[in-house]
């Protein structure tokens, strides 16, 4: 059932993009909504075989060439899925008001999350690589056409970006192709594939994947492709896209050349670490709010690197933990600097400290300083549980990265509270050039929405749940982290 | 009775060349017929298409002069498939006088397409080449108003005759030392002893004609003005049913005549052969290609320098060798095909509408005619290697194959190459789409309208490219079935 997510995205794409422009919101609330409950359902059944990557569909594609439409789903990808969707929905809501070229924009948008369901669902490498792929034309031009601030050479940065780590994962799957002579992924993680082979083609695909996921320093794209992004597209970069690379590097790269894991997993960790910390920094000096969540992505993605490279089940379990709570917690970040921007067309930190944005737009603060606080790891949030898994994983296997990455933790919590204090709360009036008569702020004409409102309170419950209770996604995604083969005893 | 033998077995060829004669006496006796000529031309290859399906499925005349098998008869429909675009694309083209002459050369150079597929001898495949090649040379040259035009056909005669001249050379070397210009023939005598200096030095100047054929650098200077000055059908001939051809008789020639001569392009072992002169061809084609490509503003020019590019990686195929390699050459080829002659057909449009093909002419293509902007997308993001369309997975097939021949990954220096220039080409194909989808053009209120017919072809064209990307089955199974 759950592989209907990726029919009915691909059917909502065609549809938005051929019915009268009035149907296509709409269109894309269906399909966005129905694949959330598909995903939901599918995540909560009490049946399902969480450990092993189980089956859904398998029919001959190629023959000749050995694909196979080959769909399967375990733990992780279910969690992966369930993210998806989650961010699909919001993004569908938070882009509601999207008044120019409403079809070709969902259109573009649908692609995107049938793709993303499509990867996280493939148990075939040549599928995998298909759904990967098609990812990376759609946000060219949800960017390009759609996005603001430098948006052409945003779109075209983190599409080449993109690009070239496909081809880096092109060659590792021609490698492992070539050798084992089969595509077939569960086929492939039994595969013994000589140490030589996994120590070049681990490095080659795994750096493949990890540029997706913002691994330093080929992160660049990140934020400026955030920035440069409308609302949703952001959303689906922050939520989705950056997680494709993380789970084809956990799922592709690790599964299939443990000893090549082994060999570079330092490397690995010591990119991470300092992606943490150097991407922090860097948000601590920027002055557009989204460069401050663009570079804070790239910050907690680095967490998800680390805990991957820890390579134990803590590790890789937070990891996976990560992903889901970075999927919710970057795409409410995002959705409400959209939010603001909207209203005040302006990101700039300077000028937005002149607003008062905390009394005109309550829901607003309210709904950033719960992101703010589950960005920094208060406890109680997703971000805390996840981000405590990777650390007493990788204390493990790095214990001086975990002392490293400490610092990184409290920079995020100063750039996410500049940020939060200058955005909302700050009062600097007085200080603006321009002279500020009435004492009361002036509400905006255009209110919060009730779409937006709920996007935002479905994005905080998710990661107010996954922080409460983790196990409720821990339980599924341990056994399948459990069952991959490179797992250190 | 054999000569009854050959007009059986040369019918569709017949049937063309009936056909021709009948369009270029019509375009004579009265002007301005171009509806009717190209209706007779359409039906022409049609009905030659027919005759193809019509013809047994194995034969053999004159020792190999014409061979029929279902690999031959394929491609000859691939060819007259083409052609038939090229003929319904080229009715916009009004500018052109004497519309018969110009339909009566496409004929005949598909003839010569149809000649060159269908051969398996080494005098007949020149024949081949030579009638397609002058056939084209006219038709570049053909718009006699045009300084360009003019300026294109004589560059590429000048090339394709000094080229020409070295193809027949080295047939003649490889005629002297074997003595025999039957393919099949020419592989057991070469296998029977080491392979002559001067035998390889007669391969390499065969190969010469047939890079310049296929537009592979350094051979490759005539395609960017040929691409640019031609008239717009007669280049996408020239990039489709001429490219599909050429490819198709180069793979028969290397790998059933000069199969013992393959050698070894591995990066650590290198052995001599042809295979590492196609592979220094393919490389150099990659990065001279793409590099170049980069700097034009100019789409026909920019499609002429990818089509360098392409013709690098389609030699990838070639290189590999084998059963297989040779189907993923053949596979990509006729992709790229399909491909181009609808990408001409949307410039032909464009060309119609505002009088120019340069980038700024695409611009708010999207707000003119979402048709052709659609169809142009999936043609450009195929040729880039994009999945669902058929270019992606032309593309994984060939550097699969190209990964999978020899030991140790040996080619993998030629596949990184090759990937690090689609990475490239990435760029160029998406400022085409920037321009279209993007930049703002000062036209307005002024719809590009092409008529009921071209709107179905460029449709089909289009949805091809992307049902063979969804199902490349479909047309992989064909070539791999008839590929003994």
């Amino acid at each position: 059932m759950i592989a209907w997510t990726i029919y009915l995205a691909l059917a909502g794409a065609t549809l938005s993009l051929f019915l009268p422009r009035a149907f296509a919101r709409w269109i894309a609330l269906a399909t966005a909504a129905s694949g959330f409950a598909i995903s939901v359902v599918a995540f909560f059944a009490r049946q399902a075989d969480f450990a092993h990557f189980t089956t859904i569909v398998h029919v001959p594609w190629v023959p000749a060439l050995g694909m196979n439409y080959h769909l399967a789903a375990d733990g992780i990808s279910l969690t992966m899925a369930l993210v998806t969707g989650l961010t699909a929905l919001c993004a569908v809501l938070f882009s509601w008001k999207v008044e120019s070229r409403p079809n070709e924009f969902f259109f573009w948008l649908l692609l995107v999350v049938g793709g993303s369901y499509g990867v996280f669902l493939s148990a075939d490498l040549f599928l995998f690589f298909v759904f990967y792929e098609l990812v990376i034309v759609p946000k060219y031009f949800l960017i390009a056409i759609w996005g603001s601030t430098n948006k052409e050479y945003g779109a075209m940065q983190l599409t080449l970006y993109s690009f070239f780590g496909g081809a880096l994962v092109f060659i590792g799957i021609l490698a492992a192709y070539t050798t084992a002579g089969t595509l077939d992924l569960p086929q492939l993680a039994q595969f013994q594939f000589t140490s030589q082979l996994q120590a070049w083609a681990f490095p080659v695909l795994f750096l493949g994947f990890a540029i997706l996921a913002g691994i330093w320093p080929l992160h660049t794209w990140a934020p400026t492709g955030h920035v440069a992004a409308p609302t949703a597209g952001s959303m689906l970069l922050a939520g989705i896209v950056m997680k494709l690379g993380a789970y084809g590097a956990l799922r592709v790269a690790m599964n299939l050349f443990p000893l090549g894991l082994q060999m570079w997993s330092k490397w690995m960790a010591v990119l991470a670490v300092i992606g943490i910390v150097y991407a922090a920094a860097v948000a601590l000096r920027q002055n557009d709010l989204k460069f401050v969540i663009g570079y804070s992505s790239v910050s907690h993605m680095g967490f998800v690197l680390l805990g991957l490279a820890a390579a134990n089940l803590l590790g890789v379990s937070g990891a996976v933990l990560q992903m889901f709570s970075h999927g919710v917690i970057g795409a409410l970040l995002f959705a409400l600097a959209g939010v603001v921007y909207h209203r005040t067309h302006t990101r700039d930190l300077n000028d937005l400290s002149t607003m008062r944005l905390g009394r005109t737009m309550p829901f607003v603060a309210f709904a950033f300083v719960v992101a703010s606080a589950a960005s920094m790891g208060i406890p109680g949030f997703s971000g805390f549980a996840a981000e405590i898994t990777i650390l007493l994983g990788a204390w493990k296997a790095f214990p001086l990265a975990v002392a490293f990455t400490g610092i990184g933790m409290v920079l995020v919590a100063a750039f996410t509270l500049r940020a939060l204090k200058k955005a909302f709360f700050a009062d600097d009036r007085f200080r603006s050039p321009v002279a500020v008569v009435s004492n009361e702020p002036v509400p905006f004409a255009d209110p919060i929405t009730f779409a937006e409102k709920l996007g935002a309170s479905l994005l905080i419950f998710a990661t107010l749940a996954a922080g409460l209770y983790p196990r409720l996604l821990l339980d599924r995604i341990e056994p399948a982290v459990e069952a991959m083969r490179f797992l250190k005893p | 009775m054999i000569y009854l033998d050959l007009v059986r077995l040369a019918l569709p060829e017949i049937i063309l060349v009936v056909t021709a004669l009948t369009v270029l006496s019509i375009g004579l006796a009265r002007k301005r017929m171009l509806g009717i000529c190209s209706g007779m031309a359409a039906a022409g290859l049609l009905f030659a298409s027919a005759a193809v399906l019509q013809l047994p499925p194995h034969a053999l005349l004159f020792h190999g002069m014409i061979v029929i098998s279902p690999l031959n008869s394929f491609f000859k429909i691939v060819c007259l498939a083409l052609a038939f675009f090229t003929v319904i694309l080229a009715q916009s083209k009004r500018s052109l006088p004497n519309d018969g002459e110009f339909l009566a050369l496409i004929l005949l150079g598909t003839v010569g397409l149809l000649l060159l597929v269908g051969s398996e001898e080494l005098l007949m495949i020149f024949i081949g080449l030579e009638l397609t090649g002058l056939s084209l040379y006219v038709l570049t040259a053909f718009n006699k108003a045009d300084t360009h035009s003019a300026e294109a056909g004589l560059k590429y005669f000048l090339f394709g005759s000094m080229a020409s001249a070295f193809t027949l050379f080295g047939l003649s070397y490889i005629y002297g030392l074997t003595g025999t210009t039957a393919l099949g023939a020419i592989a057991s005598k070469m296998s029977a002893g080491p392979v002559q200096p001067l035998l390889m030095a007669g391969i390499v100047m065969t190969l010469i004609g047939f890079a310049f054929k296929i537009a592979a650098a350094p051979f490759h200077l005539w395609a960017a003005d040929a691409y640019q000055g031609a008239p717009i059908p007669a280049a996408a001939f020239i990039a489709s049913g001429s490219k599909v051809a050429s490819f198709f008789v180069l793979g028969k020639i290397v790998l059933v005549g000069l199969g013992p001569a393959h050698g070894s392009a591995g990066w650590h072992a290198m052995v001599g052969g042809w295979s590492p002169v196609l592979a220094a061809l393919a490389a150099l084609s990659i990065v001279v290609g793409n590099l170049t490509a980069l700097a034009q503003r100019n789409v026909r020019r920019l499609l002429a320098y990818s089509a360098v590019a392409h013709a690098g990686y389609t030699l990838l195929g070639l290189v590999a060798a084998g059963r297989e390699g040779f189907s993923a050459t053949l596979f990509y080829t006729t992709i790229y095909a399909i491909t181009l002659v609808g990408a001409f057909g949307v410039v032909a449009f464009v060309r119609r509408e505002t009088g120019g093909d340069d980038l700024s002419d695409f611009a708010g293509l999207r707000n003119r005619s979402p048709l052709l902007a659609g169809c142009m997308a999936i043609f450009m993001l195929s040729l880039a290697g994009l999945p669902p369309l058929a270019g992606f997975f032309g593309k994984f097939y060939l550097f699969s194959v190209a990964l999978h021949a020899g030991p140790n990954h040996g080619l993998l220096w030629l596949v990184a190459l090759a990937l690090l220039g689609s990475l490239i080409s990435l760029y160029y194909y998406l400022i085409i789409l920037k321009a279209i989808f993007l930049d703002e053009s000062n036209m307005t209120g002024f719809a590009l309208r092409p008529d009921f017919l071209q709107r179905s072809a460029l449709t089909l064209l289009a949805a091809s490219v992307l049902l063979l990307g969804v199902v490349p089955d479909a047309l992989l199974q064909r070539i791999l079935a008839t590929l003994s």
